[in-house]
């Protein structure tokens, strides 16, 4: 490896931020060429002996000249090690098993490594709690080589040593005197770090830790701790329900710290005619709500209603106020929750102590096996009430040193503003922080804070289940883990890994540390500390009463964190700002989610521009005195009326790159930390452009493309009726297209070899977009920015389409579809279809990549022949070979073929990760990096099978089911996605091809894809 | 006529001249090598025999041993892992050395002083014992190694040679020169004796024959359109030959042959020493790269080798182009490099990371993977770079074009033999192909995909 050494070539170079260099660094030329002096003078223009021919002379000249010196091939150095680290083999991918836990996101992970730097992160399969890596923990490998980190420690803005910083930091923590010091801090759920911290308390007196989480999960938390004793959050296992009903909780999102889809997914994919009953009540569409069976919309204040209802039909009593139309649902809903017993689960996703309460008793009132609390979740551990008294604390003075560790204060506090006057009356503060923030900008002390991938941890991310963190690369910068200067400030002179160690020697569930290390986690746990607290539950009955008290008047807002941004602690990571939303399909932004009755009244209003770009109007939100101001709107379907929703998380404006500062910031609304709001919206002018990525809001009747039927159908019919090959014309009988006498082509023998196929499975995928990020990492696939995802030009090579529908069949659809007439008729029709979406809709996921079709229509039509198939089903992509004609992307039924309109690498104009030599670490070296003007695809990941092949080869053994992955199908922890060998008759994937349930998109083309769908089944059994 | 004929004489003896003076200054050169030669192998016949002379052991005995059993950590004259040896028997009693070689270990348990100060001298490093030694046998190493080094006698006579053949190298630029001097002065004559015998031919009025002017040529090729035609289509051919031929040369460096910051020698290393090709690019297994080995590689043996043999050596490799002292210094700048310091046998911890200039460049969108074609494939090294062991600098030896690639694919056969992963899929395709041996591009070894993604 190279050092990191500075070189620099004057000493201006060396201050920060100086004026001269940043100038010279953007001029080439010092001064200005004088252009006007020859330019601007018409009659020294005219005077000039240099004409057009002799300017044509010099360009061709130069061409000539230019063209001529490209022919000699560049000097290419190499540099070996100097000493090569026993493990690092080049060009062969390490795997180190490690975890991540930034406060939002908890997750074990097995990170590749190739030469010494991390490039892209895996799920740990061997991790004993389920790992679940979303896309933001897919992602986070690239937040490691983000160019805006704090590569020093700094002290009122000057870099200084280590040394020189704890000298300062003991000095101004014993001057502190008799005020407080207050560390707040993440959740960090590190067992070792509370000793820790323990131990740091007991050296300074008056020492008090608050932690904070930006989205809080308080209510959970204090329901847990009343019941309990400690804070935590009961865990559920959704593989075994059988009837789930979620009142607000999008449990397939961020609710209480996700990671539930694995289980979820297992109990939706119908095995001997069952699959799980799933019935959701929200206001805001969110991916929960989508994968439901039944969705309800309703509006925060009446899902209050709701849950009391349920808990009166479950436990008996306290009466109710529903409609009478809401209230048949609810008793329908408890129906079908009595009649699974203890296999029903009822969740709740509502910001209040008193439904966490009364969630908790339905479930124990149910017996419910789905809810686990003796494991139970620590990933949050936040507390709201210290946290405001900390900011009471700080504003009398009381507080003498603030010491912050991953947190983020002055963006995401509600009353940021205040913490920010408090801050004032503080004299020591000192922020741990990756990123010069918002909040590191008001401290005297900075510590550069290292990324996971950098550092030491324990997770406890389940009671019983710890996870370890360890370094997969030696770090970058000059950075030190907040536990490491803990230890240096106790006067410790154990490294924190001793540290670590140490805590759990003896205790790490019968396995040696190696062996827990090399697995990512063991099975232990440590006392948790429980507080005091009243030995009577608290009653439920009186919670109930409590939860009927509120009444929902006026429009109600829902903050929600999206798949994308999280809690926002990723904002400069240009992958997830360019993955678009599940449900709006919308990127690089956040809105206010409108649903379309509101909209109507309020007169807002979204609409496309001729190239097919979405815009939408802005608002001012108001919550109590506070106002956001120009928020875009975006009306969605199935959003409850009388709410609205609007993303955490966006809006950030400090140590982020300006293309990446996106939307509004929304945390000034999350009063009290409550999820929901009273708001009023005020529409202003403007407006705003958005970066959306499909158009359509239904399916319009084309049923070929996704096909769903209802679980009883499925059940009782045959699968002619709910999942019909289609038919064409053959001598006036209708013969199926699968046929092959009606097939223009001459089949290839496919039996010899491998034969990839993917299966995916349109009932497990609950649309996360894990996948689509798992694609970016190992394909390299580039990021292109706002303005040209607009124009349509994003280049995800999987995406997840989203289809809105607006009955429980499309048989209805299809039929009004099939009865249009003339273009007049079929424009109001499909007006008509997409005014009933509007109302009540329901969702479905599909993940569309290249189909690597045997008969594929991109191949033909190229006339370079630069596409091609090959013998193991994959569609071939020469990039080198190919012209840019875009023929092929042109006859592409899937439109899955993505052309580089620019060079999108080393590139000033698309300044993202691929155009600074910190974010190219994180290129695959297996897969080239495409250049401008040529086509480019999903390759079935043909780099993860050659290597899988290649193994067996030099092992000389034969390949078993599970080896071939690619990259969505490892990345796809609900089991949705299933590669491999059909040609391997033990696979699961050939077991997959034998299914009814099978299809193919657009069978009746006849492009014999070699990807392959499983019809959605919707379980609408009611009771 | 008659002048026709000197003018000829003339580029005869022009030819004649250059003739003798390049055989002069050959002669010149073979002349001092053999004299080098026969001094240095008087020298070493001299030095033997005083050997043997000095000490009861036969030095020629010795010298085998040592090198199959002292030489990895022994020196004669330089201390390595362990000390120099030449000058042990003075510094130590016969008996001592003996007991020492036979177990030094027990030695140092013992508590010997002296056995347990070298021992820490150097670092506590144990040696190893060699209790199948007989005294005789350690006789036979003392003697070997109480040979005195060769004073630099024969060295000393190298400057005066060194001068001679660089003034020889001198004395070609001047002759060549003077040749050329010599020419330019014949034409100035020719060309003045012409003119005056012309004049005398005028002068005496002999009348010269003049010459008919007839059509030119050129004019003649015009008006014949048949022939033009020929000719601009034989032109046009033979530019479009050539610019095709330069145009598919360009990006092809077959021949590329850098100069690189260390003067490696593969001739030395994989040729004269007969060193595995993957001893050193071990990755070649199992990765795709082969890989530059890394410095620490280069210092498992190079600890101990500092330099190389000199000429007087039957085995050495020192050639007439690159001398003892040049090879010498090349080791030396590896030393640099990793920051070892021979004087005390330990590194200095400052690294000078050695940037090679990679020869073959195969383009990002071209995969290839080495340890496919080394380990399962089975092609040796040298199929594809050539004549590794006998290159000085080495060089690209294939073109390392798709062609290139694609021609080997459809020849070669799959090695298929004992690898069960091939057993299915052989038997399948030989089926269906009718043969029972399969190229790679039976295999699919021809696919777009399978190179370039």
């Amino acid at each position: 490896m190279s050092s990191n050494k500075k070189y620099w070539k004057s000493v201006e170079e060396l201050k920060e931020n100086s004026p001269i260099v940043e100038t010279l660094q953007q001029n080439e030329f010092v001064e200005e060429i004088p252009t006007d002096e020859f330019l601007g003078d018409k009659d020294s223009l005219e005077s000039s002996s240099t004409s057009r021919r002799d300017f044509l002379k010099f360009v061709g000249f130069s061409t000539a000249a230019a063209s001529l010196a490209a022919c000699e091939g560049p000097v290419t150095k190499s540099i070996p090690y100097v000493v090569q680290p026993e493990r690092i083999v080049p060009g062969v991918a390490n795997y180190y098993a490690t975890t991540i836990a930034d406060g939002f996101d908890f997750s074990s992970v097995l990170v590749k490594t190739r030469e010494g730097r991390p490039i892209k992160i895996e799920n740990n399969k061997l991790a004993s709690a389920t790992s679940n890596a979303n896309a933001r923990v897919h992602a986070s490998v690239l937040s490691l080589y983000d160019n805006q980190r704090v590569k020093r420690p700094m002290v009122n803005g000057e870099a200084v040593s280590w040394e020189e910083f704890d000298r300062g930091v003991s000095q101004k923590l014993n001057a502190v005197g008799g005020k407080q010091i207050v560390l707040l801090t993440q959740t960090f759920a590190s067992p070792s770090t509370s000793k820790l911290i323990k131990e740091f308390s007991s050296k300074y007196n008056n020492v008090k830790h608050v932690t904070y989480d930006a989205v809080s999960e308080n209510a959970v938390l204090d329901a847990f701790e009343a019941k309990f004793g400690y804070r935590a959050m009961p865990n559920y296992d959704f593989s075994k329900a059988e009837t789930i009903v979620s009142v607000g909780a999008d449990f397939l999102g961020d609710w209480q710290g996700g990671g539930f889809e694995a289980g979820y997914a297992k109990g939706r994919v119908p095995q001997e005619g069952k699959m799980s009953r799933h019935i959701q009540f929200e206001s805001n569409m969110s991916l929960a709500g989508a994968n439901a069976d039944k969705r309800i919309a309703v509006s925060p204040s009446k899902q209050k209603a709701v849950l009391a209802a349920l808990y009166g039909y479950v436990a008996g009593g306290a009466s109710n106020k529903l409609s009478a139309e809401l209230d048949d649902v609810v008793v329908k809903a408890k129906e079908q929750l009595r009649r699974a017993g203890s296999k029903a689960v009822v969740i709740c996703g509502l910001q209040d102590v008193d439904a966490q309460l009364l969630t908790m008793a339905i479930n124990e009132a149910l017996g419910s096996e789905v809810m686990d609390t003796q494991n139970p979740k620590m990933s949050r551990q936040g507390n709201n009430k210290e946290v405001m008294a900390l900011l009471s604390e700080m504003n009398s003075g009381n507080v003498g040193a603030l010491l912050m560790a991953g947190v983020n204060p002055v963006y995401s506090l509600p009353n940021a503003d205040e913490f920010k006057a408090a801050l004032d009356n503080v004299d020591f503060k000192l922020s741990f922080a990756m990123k010069e923030d918002e909040t590191a900008k008001l401290c005297d002390y900075v510590a550069a804070a290292p990324h996971y991938l950098e550092s030491w941890g324990d997770i406890q991310i389940t009671k019983n289940n710890v996870s370890l963190m360890q370094p997969t690369i030696k770090p970058l910068f000059d950075t030190r883990q907040f536990q490491e200067a803990l230890l240096k400030w106790v006067g410790n002179d154990t490294s924190y890994y001793k540290y670590i160690k140490e805590t759990w020697s003896g205790n790490l569930g019968g396995k040696s540390w190696e062996d827990a290390l090399h697995d990512g986690s063991f099975d232990s746990s440590m006392p948790v500390e429980t507080t005091e607290f009243a030995a009577a539950a608290p009653s439920a009955s009186s919670s109930a009463s409590r939860l009927l008290q509120n009444s929902g008047e006026g429009l109600e807002l829902m903050l929600y964190t999206n798949t994308a941004l999280g809690n926002g602690e990723q904002a400069n990571n240009p992958w997830l700002q360019e993955l678009p939303d599940p449900i709006t399909r919308v990127s690089w932004d956040n809105y206010l989610t409108v649903s379309k009755a509101d909209a109507d009244r309020l007169e807002l209003w979204n609409e496309n521009v001729a190239n097919g770009a979405l815009d939408g109007c802005y608002v001012n939100v108001k919550v109590g005195d506070k106002t956001v101001k120009n928020v875009p709107v975006l009306i969605q379907p199935g959003q409850a009326k009388g709410s609205v929703g609007l993303a955490l998380g966006y809006g950030k404006r400090e140590a982020i790159q300006e293309e990446m500062q996106t939307g509004v910031n929304a945390y000034p609304l999350y009063q009290d930390f409550n999820n929901v709001q009273k708001v009023s919206i005020e529409k202003t002018g403007g407006r705003h452009e958005f970066a959306c990525v499909q158009l359509h809001n239904t399916l319009m009747g084309r049923g070929d493309v996704v096909k769903e039927t209802t679980l009883e159908i499925f059940n009782t019919k045959d699968k002619h009726v709910w999942n019909s090959v289609p038919e064409v014309s053959l001598n006036h009988e209708e013969v199926p297209v699968t046929s092959p006498e009606v097939d223009l082509w001459d089949e290839f023998d496919r039996t010899v070899g491998h034969h990839f196929n993917l299966s995916i499975d349109l009932n497990a995928c609950t649309g996360c977009g894990a996948c689509v990020i798992a694609c970016h990492s190992e394909n390299n696939v580039p990021v292109v920015g706002k303005s040209e995802v607009r124009r349509s030009r994003d280049m995800h090579w999987l995406r997840i389409d989203r289809y809105y529908s607006s009955e429980d069949t499309f048989a209805e659809d299809n039929e009004k579809k099939e009865n249009f007439d003339g273009l007049g008729d079929s424009l109001s029709g499909f007006g008509e279809l997409e005014e009933a979406a509007q109302e009540n809709v329901q969702v479905v996921f599909q993940p569309v990549m290249c189909q690597h079709c045997n008969h594929a229509p991109c191949e033909t039509v190229c006339p370079v022949a630069a596409t091609s198939h090959g013998r193991q089903g994959q569609n071939h992509m020469a990039y080198n070979r190919c012209v840019g004609t875009r023929y092929c992307a042109n006859n592409c039924p899937y439109k899955v073929r993505r052309f580089n309109w620019f060079l999108y690498n080393k590139n000033d104009e698309f300044d993202y990760h691929m155009n600074n030599d910190l974010g190219r670490m994180v290129l695959n070296p297996d897969v080239v990096v495409r250049s401008r003007g040529v086509m480019e695809k999903c390759s079935m990941c043909i780099q993860m099978t050659q290597k899988t092949i290649l193994d067996a080869k030099r092992e000389g053994r034969e390949i078993k089911d599970g080896e071939f992955q690619t990259a969505c199908s490892a990345a796809c922890e609900s089991g949705a996605m299933v590669f491999g060998d059909i040609n391997d008759k033990e696979s699961e994937v050939h077991e997959l091809k034998q299914s009814d349930r099978m299809y193919h998109l657009l069978e009746h083309i006849g492009t014999k894809p070699n990807v392959f769908y499983h019809t959605k089944v919707r379980n609408t059994s009611e009771v | 006529m008659e002048k026709v004929n000197t003018r000829h004489s003339i580029s005869r003896i022009l030819l004649l001249l250059l003739v003798v003076l390049f055989s002069f200054s050959q002669n010149l050169i073979a002349q001092e090598e053999a004299a080098s030669a026969e001094q240095e192998q008087s020298a070493e016949g001299g030095d033997q025999e005083a050997a043997v002379a000095a000490t009861g052991g036969d030095a020629a005995a010795g010298k085998e041993l040592f090198n199959s059993l002292c030489a990895s950590c022994h020196k004669r004259y330089k201390r390595s892992t362990g000390p120099a040896l030449n000058g042990v028997t003075d510094r130590r009693e016969t008996d001592w050395l003996y007991r020492w070689i036979k177990n030094s270990q027990a030695m140092i348990a013992e508590g010997d002083p002296e056995a347990v100060a070298i021992y820490e001298e150097f670092n506590q490093t144990a040696m190893t014992p060699f209790p199948q030694l007989s005294n005789e046998d350690i006789d036979n190493i003392l003697a070997y190694v109480e040979q005195p080094k060769p004073e630099p006698q024969a060295q000393a006579q190298i400057p005066g040679d060194g001068g001679k053949s660089s003034g020889s190298g001198v004395s070609n630029d001047i002759i060549l020169g003077v040749l050329a001097f010599v020419l330019l002065l014949l034409i100035v004559v020719l060309v003045l004796v012409n003119k005056t015998l012309n004049r005398f031919a005028t002068a005496s009025g002999v009348e010269l024959p003049v010459t008919e002017k007839r059509k030119p040529i050129w004019k003649a090729f015009v008006e014949n359109q048949f022939l033009v035609l020929v000719t601009s289509v034989f032109l046009l051919l033979a530019g479009g030959y050539f610019a095709y031929g330069y145009l598919m040369q360009v990006g092809v460096d077959q021949g590329y042959q850098p100069v690189q910051p260390i003067h490696y020698s593969h001739r030395i290393h994989a040729g004269d020493n007969e060193i595995d090709c993957k001893y050193c690019h071990s990755s070649a297994r199992v990765s795709k790269t082969s890989g530059i080995p890394s410095l620490n590689v280069c210092m498992n043996c190079h600890k101990s080798i500092s330099e190389v043999a000199d000429a007087s050596n039957p085995n050495s490799s020192v050639t007439e182009e690159y001398s003892k002292e040049f090879y010498d210094g090349e080791i030396q700048k590896l030393y640099e490099a990793t920051g070892w310091d021979p004087a005390t046998q330990s590194y200095t911890g400052e690294t000078k990371p050695v940037k090679w200039v990679r020869i073959h460049n195969l383009p990002d969108f071209a995969y290839f993977n080495h340890s496919q074609h080394v380990s399962v494939a089975g092609v040796a090294c040298q199929e594809c770079h050539g004549p590794v062991e006998e290159m000085e600098v080495m060089y690209q030896y294939s073109p390392l074009t798709m062609g290139w690639c694609i021609n080997c694919h459809r020849e070669t056969n799959v090695k298929m033999e004992g690898n069960e992963y091939y057993e299915k899929i052989h038997d399948e395709l030989s089926k269906k192909y009718g043969v029972e041996t399969l190229t790679a591009a039976q295999m699919g070894a021809l696919e777009c995909g399978k190179c370039h993604y």
